[in-house]
């Protein structure tokens, strides 16, 4: 891990970015890491466009904001046109197979997954998205251990929930190695 | 030699008040002092709050445990005392302007909940303190010194708004009817909720005199003349109510008091812990 | 490393856990943007323990009741953003003069009026000195991480309850919504201050007078068997109103001198590569986070640089900037306003040597660059 790897993670309101955050965030802490995690929303509490970050790094973190990210989720289209110029030369993208990623852009490492897709059609709940997306983060990154993550997220998903949340999870990391 | 009434429930030393001579407001104060008295309240228990205004400086000469806010907040500061502790007996004394007009809005949702909080209006119509200006409860077309071509607002019924927004006691006096006006207020105390007494008051420095009302006397005269019990007013045909006004108790019942309520949630949430 | 827990949290959350920390047990309030958390979590944990929350019918109200609850004995907390902190000024006035200790939360977003709800700013640092009439002392405290919104939390209640005044915690959006790593202390690490009471039964207790060797006046409850008076009128030392002139200079001046002559309890600051520093950052809140890491990257550079920041910033660090201004070439003050705080060093620094204000009012934190790119123009 890089001392200090910031992630984006856009999309649209409901989506659960911002838990996805917190638990990204918490996972790193477990293992003794500083994170931040932040988040800039709008007035509408679903819908709108939403963004979580997280900083994570091994030392004292000074400035609490993303500025440029070394990785970016995007959930939907808006927000991909949104923030995608917001991402490091030579970053990575992950975003969402429904959307439309501009093929000729090779300043950035490109992995479509579909992550909305997986959530809704194989596990019947498309609530579970941000757990898939953390799992391909986790693959893709490394920034967190599987361990870690796993723990951050059942401590942090409604109780009842957990099965599916686990199953989730690795249905991010299946769709990560298959695609990567 | 002051009364046994004054001796026991007033700052000697804090007297005598700064209203004008003739003005009602220190027979509300006794009235509500009596109500207390004859309720026989353990005196360490019972806290008087007031906002801002000629009414509220009545706190001051009480002796209780006594709290003199900002305008138009009493029965917010009223609430954090009554909340925080509610073995205590919390009065509220206001004025027209400080509970109807400034703190109109604390009011209404102090009535809403249905906190154990009984307030007294000195009602006199006006804004004394400041010199005279007109208020919610100025009638129609009565003068005020911000009024002087006469008032066009509509006057506020502060026992309707305060029973509309959920009081458990409502109920008016004058300082005309006082041995009414005690049993008033003491069953304001009794009730367990939001009480409120409407006393209507006298100003004949400010509203007396803008309006022509006469002297003193003549103020008192007119509240007896024009005030007309709730239980009479059923019997009497509409023609004979006009330009009269209802006094006695308009509504006495019984709903879930706010601070037991809250109790509730803490004796059931702090014992799963 | 004790039995400690480490967490996740948020700044809004630290502070609600550093206020029951502290012995809070009453909580009024009305929502706003973005301290909202705080009044979530105080409905949420106050009756576990016993204590009280009430969501009030408006601001003003809600700064009312937590006066009347800490008259009733209660420690008590209000927390609010921009809109809320100006309708809450006539009370926090009156809480000064009428010395009742309670703890204001002022999660700060950009202004004026309604302005950007959900984005930072640390526009209300005047208000907070000046925002309510007349002279009075005020204390007010503003964290940079998490962690040290817990602390301040705990010590906002202490000073109160010492001082018996009302005191702010001036918190902004960027470290009330942050979540980031945080060490809960223990119970028995935190140190607790609770307000004097008078004797049981003293009859000689006078609700406003000062005993020898004391601060302020012993502090009884209503329902204690004390008869005292509580008022906003200048007030004699039974607390009873007065129009004399001797009396009321006295008050205002005891008040004021409550502070003036306990600064250096109350003035908490840091400072970062210093010793040999020719330029200083100076400043506070979330903003001195972007400004460390600018002074990190212009040691890098060989810029001899340091960061003074202000922890507490009202009373005003005076004695710590007057020596400083004798030592350094220039102060460069970033802030997110355009330019408040600056001013006082202005004051302060009385042309010994030169201050640069930084501001920015857009709803944008100022980004370490911006300031870094300050410091390399001002060399």
């Amino acid at each position: 891990m890089d001392n200090r790897i910031e992630i984006r993670l856009s999309g649209s309101g409901g989506q659960g970015l911002i838990l996805g955050g917190i638990i990204l965030a918490e996972a790193a802490i477990n293992e003794g890491n500083n994170a931040i995690q932040s988040q800039s929303y709008g007035p509408e509490a679903r819908g709108g466009a939403s963004k979580a970050e997280v900083i994570i790094s091994r030392e004292e973190i000074d400035f609490p904001k993303v500025d440029k990210a070394d990785l970016l989720l995007a959930m939907t289209e808006v927000a991909y046109k949104k923030y995608i110029k917001s991402l490091k030369e030579g970053g990575i993208l992950i975003a969402d197979s429904s959307i439309n990623v501009d093929a000729e852009d090779k300043a950035y490492k490109v992995l479509q997954v579909p992550i909305i897709a997986t959530a809704a059609e194989k596990l019947g709940k498309a609530m579970v998205a941000n757990i898939i997306a953390l799992g391909v983060i986790q693959q893709v990154t490394e920034v967190v251990n599987k361990e870690s993550l796993e723990a951050a997220v059942l401590n942090r998903v409604p109780r009842g929930t957990e099965e599916l949340n686990k199953t989730a999870l690795s249905e991010g990391y299946m769709l990560a190695s298959s695609t990567f | 030699m002051s009364s046994q009434l004054i001796q026991n429930n007033f700052r000697m030393d804090r007297l005598p008040h700064i209203w004008c001579p003739g003005c009602g407001h220190g027979i509300v104060m006794r009235s509500l002092a009596q109500a207390i008295e004859n309720q026989g309240y353990d005196k360490k228990k019972v806290c008087v709050v007031s906002g801002i205004g000629c009414s509220s400086r009545a706190s001051g000469y009480m002796d209780f445990n006594t709290l003199h806010t900002t305008h138009g907040r009493a029965l917010a500061f009223a609430t954090g005392v009554k909340l925080a502790n509610p073995e205590l007996k919390v009065i509220v004394v206001t004025g027209d302007g400080d509970c109807s007009a400034i703190g109109g809005n604390h009011l209404i949702h102090t009535a809403r909940r249905n906190i154990d909080i009984t307030t007294i209006v000195f009602n006199n119509n006006i804004y004394g303190m400041t010199g005279g200006q007109y208020s919610p409860t100025t009638p129609t077309s009565e003068y005020g010194t911000t009024a002087p071509f006469g008032n066009i607002d509509k006057a506020f019924d502060i026992c309707k708004l305060v029973d509309a927004a959920g009081a458990t006691y409502v109920a008016r006096g004058t300082v005309y009817h006082t041995v009414q006006l005690i049993k008033l207020i003491e069953n304001a105390l009794i009730n367990n909720g939001f009480s409120l007494v409407d006393a209507i008051s006298t100003c004949p420095t400010y509203y007396g005199r803008k309006n022509k009302k006469g002297s003193a006397v003549n103020m008192l005269n007119s509240l007896k003349e024009n005030a007309v019990d709730i239980k009479a007013a059923e019997k009497l045909p509409k023609e004979k109510l006009e330009g009269k006004f209802l006094i006695g108790e308009f509504k006495n019942t019984n709903e879930p008091e706010y601070t037991e309520e809250y109790m509730k949630i803490i004796k059931k949430y702090q014992k799963e812990r | 490393m004790s039995d400690r827990k480490v967490k996740l949290m948020q700044g809004n959350e630290a502070c609600v856990e550093g206020a029951l920390a502290a012995g809070m047990k009453f909580y009024a309030g009305y929502p706003i943007t973005p301290s909202t958390e705080v009044a979530e979590l105080c409905a949420q944990k106050l009756p576990l323990i016993g204590g009280k929350f009430i969501q009030m019918e408006d601001e003003i109200a809600g700064m009312a009741a937590i006066i009347g609850s800490s008259l009733a004995g209660l420690k008590s907390m209000t927390a609010t953003s921009g809109p809320g902190f100006s309708l809450k000024q006539e009370n926090i006035g009156y809480a000064a003069l009428a010395e009742v200790p309670c703890v204001i939360v002022d999660v700060q977003r950009a202004g004026p009026s309604t302005g950007l709800p959900t984005a930072p700013s640390q526009g209300d640092i005047m208000q907070a000195k000046w925002g309510t009439h007349g002279d009075h002392p005020v204390i007010a405290l503003s964290p940079s991480s998490v962690k040290e919104t817990f602390d301040l939390t705990v010590k906002c209640f202490n000073l109160a309850e010492k001082y018996r005044t009302p005191v702010l915690l001036m918190l902004d959006e960027v470290v009330g919504h942050m979540r980031e790593k945080i060490e809960i202390p223990n119970p028995d690490e935190i140190e607790i201050y609770n307000r004097i009471k008078p004797q049981e039964g003293d009859d000689s207790y006078k609700a406003y007078r000062v005993e020898e060797k004391e601060i302020v006046p012993r502090m009884a409850a209503f329902g204690e068997g004390f008869h005292f008076h509580v008022t906003g009128l200048m007030h004699d030392e039974f607390g009873f109103p007065t129009n004399d002139t001797d009396t009321s200079d006295k008050l205002i001046r005891r008040i004021m001198a409550k502070v003036s002559d306990n600064v250096d309890d109350i003035v908490i600051y840091e400072e970062k590569y210093m010793a040999d520093a020719e330029y200083v950052v100076l400043a506070y809140g979330g903003t001195a986070r972007s400004a460390i890491s600018a002074v990190k990257k212009a040691r890098e550079m060989g810029i001899k640089v340091g960061l003074f920041r202000a922890v507490t910033i009202w009373p005003f660090p005076e004695k710590q900037i007057r020596e400083l201004a004798g030592k350094v070439k220039k102060f460069i003050v970033p802030e997110m306003n355009l330019g408040q705080y600056v001013l006082e060093v202005e004051r302060v620094v009385a042309g010994r040597a030169e201050v640069i204000s930084l501001g920015k009012a857009n709803g944008e934190v100022i980004t370490p660059d911006e300031i870094l790119s300050k410091i390399k123009e001002v060399l």
